[in-house]
């Protein structure tokens, strides 16, 4: 075993969560999901489309959160993914004229044959160089897409636009608010599936490889298949929600999956709590609206005003979203006792 | 449903028969679209004020100048512009984002000056579908003339395409029998300019002996042009951003190679390409330009120049005048309120189109004498005009007329 090697596995880089605080009790997990159902009823299609994308990227965000909080290795390249499933979906739709609906299981398995693939040569390296090794695949990902070779199916450096779909069997909703239930009821699914993967066996061989990988190849885990598993499995959640996000903003192009994308999903995951599955909506959140805070403070140096926003966060709750949940919990547990 | 339409076409052929009655009055009739008022224009624009393309925020600091100064000076036909400007960090869904704000939460009359090949496709089909206009887009992509399937979009820049075309134009008169090699950057900005040569040399495609691309991420294209030069051609094009543009100047004076060299208008300033690459370097270089180089000297006591800089002195004085971001800036947001103008009390989004559509020979103070702004109901692509010119000494000489690089069709 090399120096660097047993310096990460000496001091795990994710801190162990244990299973259970993974999720929200079953109480806040319906207000959250009744807010998430009524407030496009109440609001003009623009916030519908915000929230929409708030939503794929929460799924996004859940697929590093599965590879990072899950299994304890990092991605630095899940736009790569995203770019997959996106460019996966836009290609079906417009070239091949299929039904959207059907492209997104589609782009869900060949990314995750692209992660798992990806995985294999990625095993032989931790932390921080299997974070390297996906930077550069997130940053190779925009010149492949603009090749010549694939430029008669991807557009090339122009891109794809994409036909966003009408409300089916004559429902009286805008498309805007269509999209919104659609990519909902998706997110859910994939939601409730992370959950279950995470309490399953899989899930515990995940978490046993993130908390020592040594004991865990003891204890009789396959580490190889596991770890690669978590890879496809990521990829997966991350091609569909990019699949939903060519949907949503009707274009893919090469340069709208660079590794800004890929450091933006990083960042909700810290932000929403690495590890914990409900966070996800809350980092999304973050790298949506925070940017667009950041503008109304000062437009010359909103990256500045992200920055200096985004280290307050990281003072102030270093485990983000999870950390006030639990301080909210323990208040309210104060509350009812008294 | 008969009747009220009925009724609408009574009202109408009542204003008809009224408008003909009074004459001139009637061009004093108000009518607004969502986002015009009797005191207000409300314009929406997004530029990358953050992210990789930052440099270009520029672009939207100079036009917010522009119509500070205008709202100063009493505002266009007494109505103030406010002028909301976002940043989409140059990533399409973002920009999509912010153009369904600008329409739906802000209620803008109109887009204006939006920046990026990338981020304007992104909105285009929403805003045609919208029936919004997306005026002057900061892109010098050819696709924005397509007056047929998208009737609410139109470009300003000159085309990539239509320069490289006045470049074949000239090569052909001038050096009937010379080879041509060329290395563009391998994005949609590059492949346009090449395409628009390869066009022009339609007849002789053998011409061009040697191509080459390259990626924006590349450090340095040295060893592009030494492969180049393998080829052996009499004339060296570069279709390059600045940084490379001086790059591969300077490269042909350390091989003291000495071909034709023509330089894209994209990289031709003379503070960030021409000194860069050593004055001695670039003496002769070929360029094209359409608007004023605030770093060139010929300028210093010409009145649009001035107009320019008192406006920067004024309104962003913070801003480094040579940027020729800041000129593109200023020279939109100077075709925009002429447009406005020209709209007088009817303010209507279809009106608005009909304006921007029906600008004759139009000439601007930041544009080189000779170079104006035409279109027509057809002709979405304002200027097509560049005139062509030599570096000479420390500055750029322009050479024979103005010449049209017009591209019919697409």
């Amino acid at each position: 075993m090399s120096a660097a090697e047993e310096v990460v596995t000496e001091a795990p880089a994710v801190e162990a969560v244990p299973k259970r605080a993974m999720t929200l009790g079953y109480g806040t997990s319906l207000v959250v999901l009744a807010a998430l159902v009524i407030i496009p009823l109440l609001v003009k299609n623009f916030i519908i489309f915000q929230m929409t994308m708030l939503l794929i990227y929460a799924l996004a965000v859940l697929a590093l959160n599965i590879l990072t909080g899950g299994s304890g290795q990092f991605s630095l390249g899940q736009s790569a993914f995203y770019a997959v499933g996106a460019y996966t979906s836009a290609i079906l739709m417009e070239h091949a004229g299929m039904n959207y609906a059907l492209t997104l299981p589609i782009a869900g398995i060949i990314c995750f044959g692209f992660g798992f693939l990806f995985g294999q040569p990625a095993l032989r390296l931790s932390g921080v160089y299997l974070a390297l090794a996906t930077f550069a695949l997130a940053t190779a990902m925009p010149q492949l897409l603009k090749l010549g070779y694939f430029e008669h199916w991807t557009g090339g450096v122009q891109g794809l636009v994409v036909t966003k779909p009408d409300a089916p069997f004559g429902l009286p909703m805008s498309q805007d608010m269509w999209l919104y239930y659609f990519t909902l009821v998706v997110s859910i699914g994939i939601y409730i599936a992370s959950v279950n993967l995470l309490r399953s066996r899989s899930g515990r061989a995940f978490m046993a490889i993130r908390d020592n990988e040594i004991a865990a190849s003891a204890m009789g885990v396959d580490v190889a298949l596991y770890k690669t598993l978590a890879f496809g499995v990521s990829a997966g959640i991350t091609g569909v929600a990019g699949g939903l996000g060519a949907i949503a903003v009707q274009f893919v192009a090469p340069d709208g999956y660079t590794i800004q994308l890929a450091i933006s999903l990083f960042l909700g995951m810290v932000v929403g709590g690495v590890g914990w599955l409900p966070g996800s909506i809350v980092g999304s959140a973050f790298i949506i609206f925070v940017p667009n805070i950041a503008e109304g403070i000062s437009k010359g140096l909103s990256g500045a005003v992200f920055g200096v926003l985004l280290f307050l966060v990281i003072f102030l709750v270093p485990h983000g979203a999870r950390q006030v949940a639990i301080v909210a919990q323990q208040l309210i547990a104060k509350l009812k006792k008294n | 449903m008969l009747m009220p339409i009925r009724h609408r076409i009574a009202t109408a052929l009542l204003g008809l028969a009224v408008a003909a009655a009074t004459g001139s009055a009637a061009s004093a009739q108000k009518k607004y679209d969502t986002g015009a008022s009797d005191t207000e224009i409300k314009i929406g624009n997004i530029v990358p004020y953050s992210g990789p393309a930052s440099a270009y925020g520029v672009v939207g600091k100079a036009m917010a100048a522009v119509f500070k100064k205008v709202n100063d000076d009493g505002g266009i036909n007494g109505r103030k512009i406010n002028f909301v400007s976002y940043d989409d960090a140059y990533s399409p869904p973002k920009a999509v984002e912010q153009a369904r704000k600008l329409v739906e939460s802000d209620e803008v009359l109109l887009l204006f000056g939006t920046l990026g090949t990338a981020s304007n496709t992104a909105i285009q089909k929403y805003l045609n579908a919208k029936k919004v206009p997306q005026l002057f887009v900061a892109t010098g992509a050819t696709k924005w003339n397509d007056p047929k399937n998208f009737p609410w979009t139109m470009g300003w820049l000159p085309s990539y395409q239509s320069e490289s075309h006045i470049y074949a134009k000239y090569l052909l008169k001038e050096k009937p029998a010379a080879k041509v090699a060329v290395l563009y950057q391998n994005d949609d900005m590059g492949k346009d300019y090449l395409k628009g040569l390869e066009d022009g040399f339609a007849s002789d495609p053998a011409r061009i002996v040697g191509k080459e691309s390259y990626e924006v991420a590349e450090p340095t294209i040295d060893s592009h042009v030494v492969r180049l030069k393998s080829s052996n051609p009499d004339v060296i094009i570069f279709f390059t951003t600045p940084k490379f543009g001086a790059q591969a100047i300077k490269k042909l004076g350390e091989m003291s190679w000495k071909p034709v060299t023509i330089v894209s208008n994209v990289s031709a300033s003379t503070a960030t390409v021409m000194r860069p690459a050593g004055i001695d370097n670039a003496q002769g270089v070929i360029s094209a330009a359409y608007a004023k180089d605030a770093s060139d000297p010929q300028w210093k006591d010409d009145s649009g120049m001035k107009a320019f800089d008192e406006l920067l002195a004024k309104y962003m004085p913070d801003t480094n005048r040579v940027d020729s971001s800041a000129m593109t800036g200023y020279n939109m947001a100077t075709t925009m309120v002429e447009v406005l103008r020209r709209c007088g009390d009817d303010l209507t989004r279809a009106n608005v189109m009909k304006q921007a559509a029906s600008l004759k020979q139009f000439a601007q103070g930041g544009l080189l004498p000779g170079v104006t702004l035409s279109t027509g109901p057809n002709d979405f692509q304002p200027i097509e005009q560049l005139q062509l010119m030599r570096f000479k000494g420390e500055r750029w000489q322009l050479f024979g007329d103005v010449i049209s690089g017009e591209i019919v069709g697409n």
